[in-house]
């Protein structure tokens, strides 16, 4: 790991100053950042760790009239135990507790799953120069490459999946990112947050240099609103999942209101299925709809030489997760 | 390390700082990232000596009111297994696992990846378990770390460890600390674990020897040993 400037801001004003020049980086929990950097993938010049941050906000999770606010620094263990969330967000909840380890749960907090970068075998290899660390080429669209976890959906030119699965959850959510920057506070809608690489190659998301996540809103559900979030893995627990779904709707009387599909780990982004949400909304919610939503979720798909699979996989978690909310 | 030696630069942004300083007092030596000095001292602790510590860091001048200023090495101070230990000239880069073996030499959590992947590392901060070898040594300051020495109550085994003993929990035992560790936050926690929650608990860390079963064994074991307190 190369030697950085290690920076402890007392606020959020103060990492932003300090953030707000090339070459400088958050860090939060570190459990991408560190073994990134150990790995000479992530490089930064300094390092800014967030962690001193006294503000309120920023960490926690708090009730407020609107719905849910849980800071950026929360740790991942705290979501995945909070009641609350637990209760009224289960997608998050579940989402959550499938997050890398324990140990990862602990440390890792929800920022720094929202920002973590992609996990794609050519990226994370500092010998690759890959399309997405600036190179000329994304080496997983080759036809010998070893792309089995790359992208089925919205691939091009580099074919990454989005790695976090709190994302994919928070979409279906349809929570507000709250930002903090050089130009000031914003606030992003999920669904507006991550960009595919045909608007942004050395990021997933509209960050600029100098901002950061402080805090992520999700409003109250509504009467029968419900959600859900399951993922497969090659390892149950700790692995990254290699295909899954968040989804929400309110359910009354067997029928589906205003659905969200999103589809993890297939995409550079959380993926929205606006076609099979679409294709239930107002109807009801029966064995034939799920397996039409499940049909039409992944009709776009377009996969990769080794990742023909998550095809089918990804109906099946679709199916599944929507079979939870009728 | 050239980087490290004082420079003009360095003595004219000590100056600059100082000044600062004396127009915004810090409180109480706390890390306030509003000046170097100030941030060292907190970085330092009061344990340490903030002599040395001039001409330690590397700043450009140039940034010096470009926001807060950060340190390329620094004293810090770690609270392990109860003790206060004083760390001096620690790199940011520098791991918490790092500072443990090679400076401080508890060499119970193991370096096996070293990309928060296998749980060989294990210690705990604040009561949980998390990755040493992915922790910066600069962020455990100010918490509470135990590794598995600390776990011994005196020359006594913690009862995990007894637990691993009396079920043969181990093959080659490089990863053995760390599950011990994971195992000691989990009973902790819920002296009564089902086998799901054993697993669940004990996801992160990997044996290459296979020995689950008995690590299982031995969970369910210490969980009943701190639930019957023998």
């Amino acid at each position: 790991m190369k030697n950085f400037e290690y920076v402890r801001p007392d606020s959020v004003a103060q990492a932003v100053q300090a953030l707000d020049r090339r070459g400088a980086m958050p860090l939060a929990g570190g459990m991408d950042m560190v073994p990134g950097m150990q790995d000479n993938v992530i490089i930064a010049d300094r390092v800014v760790n967030l962690k001193s941050i006294r503000d309120d906000g920023v960490r926690g999770i708090r009730e407020t009239d609107y719905g849910l606010v849980i800071g950026a620094l929360t740790t991942l263990t705290e979501i995945a135990e909070h009641p609350v969330v637990q209760s009224h967000y289960a997608a998050l909840a579940e989402a959550t507790v499938e997050v890398g380890s324990p140990q990862i749960r602990n440390a890792g907090t929800l920022g720094g799953n929202l920002c973590q970068r992609p996990r794609c075998w050519y990226f994370r290899n500092e010998h690759y120069n890959c399309l997405k660390k600036g190179g000329p080429r994304c080496f997983a669209a080759d036809d010998d490459a070893e792309n089995q976890y790359n992208a089925i959906l919205g691939g091009g030119p580099a074919y990454i999946v989005h790695p976090s699965n709190c994302a994919s959850a928070l979409v279906a959510l349809d929570a507000t990112f709250h930002v903090a920057g050089p130009d000031g506070p914003r606030a992003v809608h999920a669904d507006d947050f991550f960009v595919l690489p045909t608007e942004r190659l050395l990021q997933e998301n509209v960050l600029r240099q100098g901002e950061i996540v402080t805090h992520v809103e999700i409003a109250a559900p509504a009467d029968g609103a419900k959600s859900a979030f399951l993922e497969t893995a090659e390892r149950a627990g700790f692995d990254w999942g290699i295909s899954g779904a968040a989804v929400s709707g309110v359910v009354r009387d067997g029928v589906i209101n205003g659905p969200r599909i999103v589809l993890y780990a297939v995409a550079p982004i959380p993926w929205r299925a606006r076609d099979a949400e679409a294709l239930i909304d107002g109807k009801p919610l029966t064995e034939d709809a799920i397996r039409a939503a499940g049909e039409a979720a992944l009709a776009g798909a377009e996969p990769l030489s080794n990742n023909g699979y998550k095809v089918p996989l990804t109906k099946t978690m679709v199916r599944r997760a929507l079979a939870r909310l009728a | 390390m050239p980087e490290h030696e004082s420079t003009p630069d360095d003595t004219r942004a000590d100056l600059e700082e100082e000044q600062a300083d004396a127009r915004e007092p810090d409180e109480d030596g706390a890390a306030s990232g509003m000046s170097r000095r100030s941030f060292i001292k907190g970085v330092g602790g009061t344990a340490v000596a903030t002599a040395a510590m001039s001409g330690a860091t590397e700043t450009d001048a140039a940034e010096a009111s470009d926001g807060p200023d950060g340190v390329r090495v620094a004293n810090i101070t770690l609270s392990i297994n109860g003790e206060a230990h004083a760390v001096s000239r620690v790199e940011p880069r520098t791991t918490l696992l790092d500072v443990l073996r090679n400076r401080l030499e508890y060499t119970g959590a193991k370096p096996v990846c070293e990309r928060a992947s296998c749980g060989a590392c294990s210690v705990l901060l604040d009561g949980k378990p998390v990755y040493a070898c992915s922790i910066l040594a600069m962020d455990a300051e100010g918490h509470e770390i135990v590794t598995v020495e600390g776990l011994l109550d005196g020359d006594s085994l913690h009862p995990v460890q007894e637990a691993f003993v009396e079920e043969d929990a181990l093959m080659c035992g490089f990863c053995t600390p760390g599950f011990v560790v994971s195992v000691a936050a989990l009973v902790a926690e819920n002296d009564d674990p089902t086998l799901d929650e054993v697993k669940k608990a004990l996801s992160g860390n990997l044996c290459r020897c296979g020995t689950y079963t008995r690590v299982f064994a031995a969970a369910q074991t210490a969980a009943r040993r701190v639930r019957e307190g023998t």
